[in-house]
């Protein structure tokens, strides 16, 4: 089928990808007064969206690369605005809450490992991740039945968490609501110069126009990237997940792999696994490893009920940290790509779709640009 | 809503009265044989909801049944006698873990 100029519909903005990344990007330009569109693969995705654990976290980012950790905590900073706001779009509540988070150490082994770690942190400019023993942190959870297990944590009282769910509703009734168009069901098969626009063909046969062309396309990145010359690897990660039924409150603050969500479900993570494979299966050993971890944190969930498990792929670069950029190549064409696409919606949907707009990317994005791949050998997952 | 095409054998207590089932037959349905379309209150909003999916799926249809919180009704084949009752907010999780 061939898209006549009668028919083209033409926008301000384009994003490839409907998931957590595309949409919050997708929100803020179309808050922000342009014309979007969200093209989104459909149902068929390898969504990273769907595995999100939900933590607005900044305890863990950044370790060896500090911008990063400088955006991760401004959008930490933006999250309260964007919760109100997302919130009142999705017409329930996002759950967000700022009550702090925790990283827990099971033996002296970890606890020394995780000292270390909080110093480097510091070093790197985290300032407010600090180590608690087990006294502290029964001050700070009265009540908590923790394990006995549990010598310490990692504390960062600037971490919480959120409900992904309404989150990603939140945005895309936002967009909808700002006149912005969310375009699912085919992927993208090509992007090329059309006189003054960029031309995106679809597998369905159909094409739109647009000035600016940003890729959020998740483990999709890759080859999309490379139709506006950017080389940008990406490959996928697995992490698999548990859910409980629903518990009156046990767990007060949200932890690395483990948290207690404002409808009372116990969400157990995670695994990484860097196979390379795009299957989403989840594995008996990997549910029973996390299983065990989690009732030594908690012994009182062994008697919950598992509801479900399931995995997600997550994009990763080659040093694991995300990336940004305008190709040189073809401009007014981005790309973004992390892992953390609820923690750094808020950045997403503020300073980088007002980069996007003004067609040059915030300062951090110099050391995010994809370019520091090249010749990249050691690979690794953050 | 729903007719019965055999006849009942045996009753069970809901919500404190009792109702006419057949054993053997899921708890849902000896439920919403006898109109009972309300099986819990969610945690967050206090809804009252009933079975959605009767294939164990959807967790909309939990109940309270013998003392045990959170029971998927539709999975729940009936005994003569049981006692149910409305799953009324999220399991309250330390008394059901002291009775474990």
């Amino acid at each position: 089928m061939r898209a006549t100029l009668a028919t083209m519909e033409r926008f301000d903005v384009a994003v490839i990808g409907g998931g957590m990344v595309g949409t919050a990007i997708g929100y803020g330009c179309a808050a922000l007064g342009a014309r979007v569109a969200v093209l989104d693969e459909g149902d068929v995705a390898l969504r990273a969206a769907r595995g999100n654990f939900g933590l607005v976290w900044g305890q863990s980012k950044g370790d060896g690369m500090p911008a990063y950790g400088d955006w991760t905590r401004q959008s930490i900073r933006l999250w309260p605005d964007l919760a109100a706001r997302v919130s009142g779009l999705a017409g329930r509540d996002v759950h967000y809450r700022a009550t702090g988070g925790l990283g827990f150490c099971l033996d002296e082994k970890e606890l020394a490992a995780k000292a270390d770690f909080v110093r480097r942190r510091h070093n790197d400019g985290h300032a407010t991740l600090r180590m608690l023993d087990r006294r502290e942190l029964l001050e700070l959870m009265p009540g908590c039945p923790l394990g006995p297990e549990v010598l310490g944590a990692s504390f960062d009282p600037s971490d919480g968490h959120a409900d992904p769910l309404v989150l990603l509703h939140g945005m895309q009734a936002g967009l909808l609501r700002a006149g912005g168009r969310h375009l699912p069901g085919a992927a993208v098969t090509g992007i090329d110069d059309a006189a003054g626009f960029w031309r995106i063909t679809r597998a369905d046969g159909s094409a739109i126009e647009a000035s600016r062309v940003v890729i959020a396309a998740g483990v999709a990145t890759t080859p999309i990237a490379a139709m506006v010359g950017m080389d940008v690897p990406v490959r996928p990660v697995r992490g698999q997940n548990i859910v409980t039924e629903r518990l009156d409150p046990i767990l007060p603050l949200p932890a690395s792999a483990l948290r207690q969500t404002g409808d009372g479900t116990i969400q157990i993570g995670v695994t990484n696994e860097d196979d390379g494979s795009f299957e989403i299966a989840t594995t008996t050993a990997a549910l029973a490893r996390m299983a065990a971890r989690a009732i030594r944190v908690l012994p009182a969930i062994k008697a919950a009920r598992m509801n479900r498990a399931w995995a997600a792929l997550r994009p990763m670069t080659p040093d694991g940290f995300p990336a940004y950029a305008e190709s040189a190549t073809h401009r007014g064409c981005f790309v973004a790509t992390c892992h953390s696409g609820v923690t750094l919606a808020a950045v997403h949907a503020g300073p980088l779709a007002a980069g996007i707009l003004a067609g040059h990317l915030p300062e951090f994005a110099i050391d995010l640009h994809p370019d520091r791949f090249r010749g990249m050998t050691h690979v690794s997952s953050h | 809503m729903f007719r019965r095409t055999e006849p009942t054998d045996c009753t069970i207590s809901w919500e404190g009265r009792d109702i006419p089932a057949r054993a053997g037959e899921s708890l849902a349905v000896t439920l919403l044989a006898a109109g009972v379309t309300a099986f819990r209150q969610t945690p967050v909003t206090g809804t009252e909801r009933g079975p959605l999916c009767l294939m164990g799926a959807c967790f909309d249809c939990l109940v309270e049944l013998d003392g045990q919180q959170n029971v998927q009704a539709c999975l729940a084949p009936v005994r003569p006698g049981m006692v149910a009752a409305m799953q009324r907010g999220a399991r309250h999780f330390h008394q059901s873990e002291d009775a474990a």
